[in-house]
């Protein structure tokens, strides 16, 4: 009995490293839950990036699936990202909406000319008002909707080829969206 | 030479203001009332692009928005519950220190009362131990007159 009691302390040290391995392995930041999983797309008013006239609001996003990505042209990963929206906007029907989150306007507007355009529509959010409705905490930020405006989706972080195969590809082919052959990849 | 030592300490005086207030916002109340708890409020709050900072403590853009929310929400009247309620429900639990008790939460909320019963268990098991070996080696008698000694102590 009292040959047992002595290894209660490393018992007890063992189990710490290992609640401490697990907690420490675990990409926090990235694993967020997003608040809006599974609710409305909040309701907004805001002005279209290419053409300022233009006011928009929550029901432009509604009727159809809709990827809305958060980026801006300070955002390095958001360019990282960008060829892989290229493909998206091209290889799919689905609608995809920009969020100009915290940016200059006419930057913005340079940026799209130079690099390409894959939005059908870019929301104005110079002040970040949208983006603290959307839980948004670090550009980019991708939420897929259904029909009804309903967030199924939220991913922190690029968009890129992996997340494309593992997590959108799936979603959107259960939303009906239609997905070119070229796009199809298996797992 | 002593000079330049003025200087270095005014200058870092300077810098030391300037950084201290690289956290300020200039804002107005319209009260005294409004303002301790705009401050009790973001200091309540962890910025959710910060791993452990509160919305006060940091410089990230997120912050500055969030304090600008909750500024707004102060000056529109709302209570302190409803900003929470705001926030919560735009950035989840991890924007509450004092996360609520759910079952997601039950864990972290009942671990220091696990703690609490182990070590009163320890301690009562260590006593009673103590005890024991203390009366082994009194006689009946001994024990008796020590039981006396230590209710007349009282």
């Amino acid at each position: 009995m009292n040959k047992v009691r002595l290894f209660v302390p490393l018992i007890l040290f063992l189990s710490i490293c290992g609640v401490g391995y697990v907690g420490f392995s675990l990409d926090d930041r990235h694993q967020l839950p997003s608040a809006l999983l599974g609710k409305p797309f909040p309701e907004f008013h805001a002005v279209a990036l290419l053409d300022t006239q233009r006011r928009i609001s929550k029901d432009d996003l509604l009727g159809r699936p809709t990827l809305v990505n958060v980026w801006a042209t300070w955002c390095p990963t958001c360019k990282s990202e960008h060829n892989e929206l290229l493909r998206i906007a091209g290889g799919t029907d689905v609608r995809l909406v920009g969020v100009n989150y915290k940016d200059d306007s006419q930057q913005a507007r340079n940026w799209l000319a130079q690099f390409g355009n894959p939005y059908e529509l870019v929301i104005v959010d110079e002040d970040g008002a949208l983006g603290v409705e959307l839980g948004v905490y670090g550009a980019p930020e991708t939420f897929l909707l259904d029909q009804s405006g309903r967030v199924v989706y939220k991913r922190v972080g690029d968009v890129n080829p992996r997340i494309w195969r593992d997590e959108l590809q799936p979603r959107l082919a259960e939303l009906g969206v239609q997905i070119d052959a070229g796009m199809m990849s298996s797992r | 030479m002593i000079k330049y030592i003025t200087m270095l300490i005014v200058l870092s005086g300077i810098l030391g203001l300037a950084h201290g207030a690289s956290t300020v916002d200039v804002l107005t109340f319209d009260s005294e009332q409004q303002q301790r708890r705009y401050k009790a409020l973001i200091d309540e709050f962890r910025c959710p692009k910060c791993l452990n900072t509160n919305l006060s403590g940091s410089d990230a853009p997120i912050a500055l928005d969030l304090r600008r929310s909750v500024y707004r929400l102060v000056r529109n009247g709302e209570s302190d519950q409803e900003i929470r309620d705001f926030l919560q429900q735009r950035y989840g639990d991890f924007v509450l220190y004092k996360p609520p008790f759910a079952g997601r939460t039950a864990f972290i909320w009942l671990i220091p009362i696990g703690l609490l019963l182990l070590g009163v268990a320890v301690l009562v098991a260590l006593q009673g131990r103590g005890r024991r070996q203390q009366a082994a080696g009194l006689s009946a008698a001994e024990v008796q007159r020590l039981d006396e000694i230590l209710a007349n102590d009282d």
